[in-house]
């Protein structure tokens, strides 16, 4: 089985994007399922329901969706295998933009927009740079300079990527996404293989529902600000 | 530096009914320019995209796209620009360090392009940009000439894919001169009978399939002209009324008569050539 993971912003056009590419792979007779990551809420298994393919859903609700992502890969895995899927397509919302971890040896996309500010792309952090397609989307909005100039940008920061552009709203591009996705490698499993990059840790008083602002109420991992001031200030 | 694209067939596939389409081959070569006509929904954009996607009998008009003689099997980097329907620009930077960043991303020394992008622009279009404004703050028009100056300069891509040019109020006669330049493939849906018969060859779109390709005729040919005629005209008077002119000396200056209307019985002019 093909073990596919898919992140990027909200609102980037991850669901769009997929369920185009899904349409071919099923014309194709491809079995195909698919796994969503959120943290609050989210409408999108019934999108992949129409497709009438199995989904599942799974909400991270308190915790940081990528900490509730990782623990959860193997059930998925398992799931995927019991549904006899020959793709099994995992899309994960990033939430602060740095991780939604991409698996070593399973094929990582990052789907972002070209709508963002022009330095997003170093803002995004290994869920773009350890990715191996980006696809860029809402390209129909945009002029062939900046379409051009995001492209570069993207390349820049993941220069072995394979980049495609592709039309949420008509499909378009999404062909050769469906192309690259049948070229991913099969995995048995996904006991023992590592994650691309490591996620922030994240073990303080706060994630255990502290509300309370000030230094006494403030246990475990905390990192302080290294304030410097640019202007005008002195150090 | 750019690929040779001598040729494209686009060997036709199916209508929207399933019917095989009119047109079983097609061959666009360099230093075409072909239009697309048809009503909305006849399947202009669909052809457009099955070209830039290069279709392999693999999307909704099965048809299948050809290279050259086959030897190259997908476009290349940097080898269709495409003008889309966009009227305004996202990224919110002035107009120079916008240019130089687009010619940089395609390893292009930025200094004299800049002007020159900003010099077409300015022809293009009725009011100036300067290099320091910011390109969110152009109006439609503008950025629309701004993006026809940047593929043409910059961009500078064998291939240029248009849908539609007509609606922005820039000389358009001027921006497909200017994007059809040094022997390049053409190809542009549009509604505009100037710009249609301006191509050599017409396709007409019926139900999502090629219907007929049409070359522009003699006689279209002496259409076109008085086409340009009355065009320049219209931009003459256009211009003259933009910049607080009256039409009657804007009439005397371009030779159209302007006959005063009496329709809704007030003092409302119209204009007639």
């Amino acid at each position: 089985m093909k073990f596919v993971t898919v992140a990027g912003p909200p609102s980037s056009g991850k669901t769009a994007v997929l369920i185009h590419a899904i349409k071919h792979l099923l014309k194709d007779g491809i079995r195909v399922v698919v796994g969503k990551i959120d943290c609050l809420g989210t409408n999108d298994g019934e999108k992949y329901l129409r497709l009438g393919i199995p989904v599942i859903v799974g909400l991270s609700g308190d915790i940081c969706p990528d900490h509730f992502y990782v623990p959860n890969l193997e059930a998925i895995f398992n799931w995927a295998e019991e549904k006899s899927a020959q793709i099994a397509i995992l899309e994960t919302a990033g939430l602060c933009h740095r991780c939604a971890p991409a698996i070593k040896g399973c094929l990582a996309i990052s789907v972002v927009d070209n709508l963002g500010n022009i330095d997003i792309p170093q803002k995004i952090g290994p869920m773009l740079s350890t990715a191996d397609i980006v696809v860029i989307t809402k390209g129909d909005i945009v002029s062939q300079a900046e379409r051009e100039v995001y492209r570069r940008k993207m390349e820049l920061v993941n220069p072995g990527a394979e980049i495609l552009e592709v039309n949420g709203l008509t499909g378009k591009g999404s062909l050769l996404l469906k192309t690259s996705l049948m070229q991913a490698t099969d995995v048995d499993t996904l006991t023992g293989r590592e994650l691309r990059s490591s996620m922030p840790a994240c073990v303080c008083s706060y994630c255990t529902g502290e509300k309370r602002i000030g230094k006494s109420f403030q246990l475990g991992y905390i990192k302080k600000i290294e304030a410097t001031e640019t202007e005008g200030g002195q150090r | 530096m750019v690929a040779n694209i001598r040729k494209i067939t686009i060997i036709g596939g199916t209508t929207k009914s399933g019917e095989k389409e009119t047109i079983e081959r097609l061959e666009i070569h360099k230093g075409d320019i072909i239009t697309l006509v048809g009503p909305t929904g006849s399947g202009k954009s669909e052809l457009l995209s099955d070209i830039e996607q290069l279709a392999r009998g693999d999307t909704p008009s099965n048809r299948t796209l050809i290279l050259n003689d086959s030897e190259l099997d997908c476009w290349g980097r940097q080898m269709v620009a495409q003008l889309s329907q966009a009227m305004n620009f996202v990224l919110d930077m002035p107009v120079e360090d916008f240019l130089e960043l687009h010619a940089s991303s395609r390893g292009i020394s930025s200094n004299p392009i800049i002007e020159e992008v900003i010099g077409l622009t300015n022809s293009l279009s009725g009011e100036p940009i300067g290099a320091r404004d910011n390109i969110t703050s152009l109006s439609g028009g503008q950025s629309r000439a701004l993006m026809i100056a940047d593929i043409a300069i910059i961009s500078d891509a064998p291939v240029v894919l248009i849908d539609e040019i007509e609606n922005a109020g820039i000389n358009r006669l001027m921006a497909l001169e200017i994007l059809s330049a040094k022997g390049k493939i053409v190809i542009v849906a549009s509604h505009d009978p100037l710009i249609i018969l301006l191509a050599q060859k017409r396709i007409v779109m019926h139900n999502g399939g090629m219907f007929k390709v049409l070359e522009t005729s003699k006689e279209e040919e002496e259409i076109l002209k008085k086409l340009i005629v009355m065009d320049n005209e219209l931009s003459a008077l256009r211009d003259a009324l933009r910049r607080g002119g009256s039409a009657g000396i804007a009439g005397a200056a371009v030779n159209c008569r302007v006959q005063p209307h009496e329709a809704d019985g007030g003092d409302h002019q119209q204009w007639l050539s």
